[in-house]
């Protein structure tokens, strides 16, 4: 097990020169100082929207499970069924308390008959490592952190995979036009072999690539150089919170927390209670959350003032007491409306339903809408 | 361009341009760059007395809300209708045509110095 402290001085990725490089605005993300705009995170969100964009994503957490029992610890950690995904398929899944809360919300990768890549989100290594390690003791297993030795680049927008095939010394192991979304292949850059996935956080077309850290900066900039001329821009954090916001897709700390349900968040169908073994939280999801538990919602709304996460939703616009609160939300730069995500109480919960956001003291009115906001034309 | 020399500030990153009775409010580069992309701008009505230190408005980009407040005791003249409609130009000329309102006042505010505010952000 590594000893990192969690606690330590700010952390830097190993792409930060080409930020800074860049004129990037840095904040805290996990400990870490990420990009959150390069120049504008509008511009940024339009570009993966349009053409492309350039996401460092090394901060994320790499865990590697190897071991003759890889699959069915997986299926005991994990509320999914990942002893039945196939070499190079990816999977999203949830790692859950006892309690059926949710710990982390990760991204696995079969990577051979007894070797899984768990992807974890940075702020939630630790926490998800120790669960995972504590889950292992009677299991042939090991568990690895990789996360210090692994680089994530993402290359998100329609012009993503023109900008990778004429990325200088960038080869796929395969064909990236057959490519299916939440599969993977092995691929090479300048001689070092990098893990290509078709996946993504922001409801573009896109590929992830996983690269050993001493690579990472050549890799970075080769991309760069190849969408020089294609509309490539390199985003930030604050365009990439936008864009899955758009998508529907949750944010771990927002609608994901210790003590949510994975039910309550619409991710019922991610916890396979048809799985034949237990798993951590099986007992707790079965009998999942109260009938009276808020929901996760979409919101939309008219004009440009938009809630944020922590303003709360009233039924009415003079009801005393909150029904709900929201936990992402912004003016949607692709829609041109305010659109949130927001947990409510379920009589709210209905798809058209009216209700009234109070934006710092003004209760303005929204209605539940389905999620995604956005789905990219196919 | 404004002579950024000649204007006077505030800590909470307004710039305020004093010309005869009026003061011409705005928000400087630097709380602009902290906001990012301005993507709705809410200003007092004209008429609108105001107390210094109170809050008259609101600046929101996509990832916060900032708040204007106004530096002195006064009524509002004029609102810059072209940032209302164009928020971006919060953005793209802080100390020009993203302008925000247009204060009278009786009695000068006491702010501070391009000196000083540039010590204040570390510039």
């Amino acid at each position: 097990m590594t000893s990192v402290d969690p606690l330590a001085e700010a952390r830097f990725s190993p792409l930060h020169q080409a930020h800074v490089d860049a004129g990037a605005s840095f904040t805290d993300f996990a400990g870490w100082q990420m990009p959150v705009r390069y120049s504008s995170d509008l511009a940024e969100h339009h570009a993966v929207r349009n053409t492309a964009g350039i996401f460092d994503l090394s901060h994320m957490a790499e865990i590697r499970v190897t071991g003759p029992d890889a699959g069915v610890y997986l299926d005991y950690t994990f509320a999914g069924l990942l002893s039945g995904i196939a070499l190079m398929q990816a999977k999203y899944s949830l790692l859950l308390t006892e309690g059926g809360g949710i710990i982390d919300d990760v991204v696995v990768y079969r990577l051979g008959d007894a070797e899984y890549l768990v992807v974890a989100n940075a702020g939630n290594r630790f926490a998800a490592l120790e669960a995972m390690q504590a889950r292992a003791a009677r299991f042939d297993v090991t568990v690895a952190d990789e996360s210090d030795d692994i680089a994530l680049i993402a290359v998100q927008g329609p012009e993503a995979r023109d900008i990778l095939n004429a990325t200088a010394g960038f080869a796929a192991g395969g064909d990236m036009i057959a490519l299916r979304y939440y599969r993977a292949m092995n691929g090479d850059f300048s001689g070092t072999a990098l893990f290509i996935a078709r996946t993504g956080y922001t409801g573009e077309d896109g590929f992830e690539l996983y690269i050993p850290v001493a690579q990472a900066p050549a890799l970075w900039d080769a991309i760069v150089t190849a969408g020089e001329n294609r509309g490539l821009v390199p985003a930030g954090l604050a365009s990439r919170d936008t864009l899955r916001l758009e998508a529907g897709m949750p944010l771990y700390g927002h609608e994901l927390t210790r003590s949510t349900y994975p039910a309550q968040a619409g991710l019922g169908r991610v916890v396979n209670l048809a799985k034949d073994t237990d798993f951590v939280g099986r007992t707790a999801s079965e009998e999942g959350p109260s009938a009276t538990a808020p929901v996760l919602v979409g919101l939309i709304a008219q004009g440009k003032r938009a809630g944020r996460a922590g303003y709360e939703v009233y039924a009415t616009p003079d009801a005393a007491d909150a029904a709900g609160e929201i936990t992402s939300g912004a003016l949607s730069p692709t829609l041109g409306y305010p659109i949130a995500m927001a947990y409510v109480t379920p009589a709210l919960a209905r798809l058209g339903t009216e209700v009234y956001v109070d934006v710092r003291g003004t209760r303005i009115p929204a209605t539940v809408a389905s999620l995604p906001f956005y789905s990219r034309k196919k | 361009m404004t002579d950024k020399s000649q204007l006077q500030y505030t800590a909470d990153h307004e710039w305020v341009l004093i010309e005869g009775d009026t003061a011409t409010i705005g928000i400087t580069a630097y709380a602009a760059e902290k906001l990012g992309d301005v993507v709705f701008v809410d200003l007092p009505e004209e008429g609108t007395a105001v107390t210094a230190g109170t809050v008259v408005g609101e600046i929101e980009s996509t990832k916060s809300v900032g708040e204007i407040f106004v530096p002195v005791n006064g009524t509002v003249t004029a609102t810059n209708g072209a940032v209302v409609d164009a928020p971006e130009l919060v953005n793209s000329d802080p100390f020009g045509e993203g302008w925000l309102i247009k204060v009278t006042f009786t009695e000068a505010p006491t702010l501070m110095s391009f000196a000083d505010y540039s010590a204040l952000i570390g510039e």
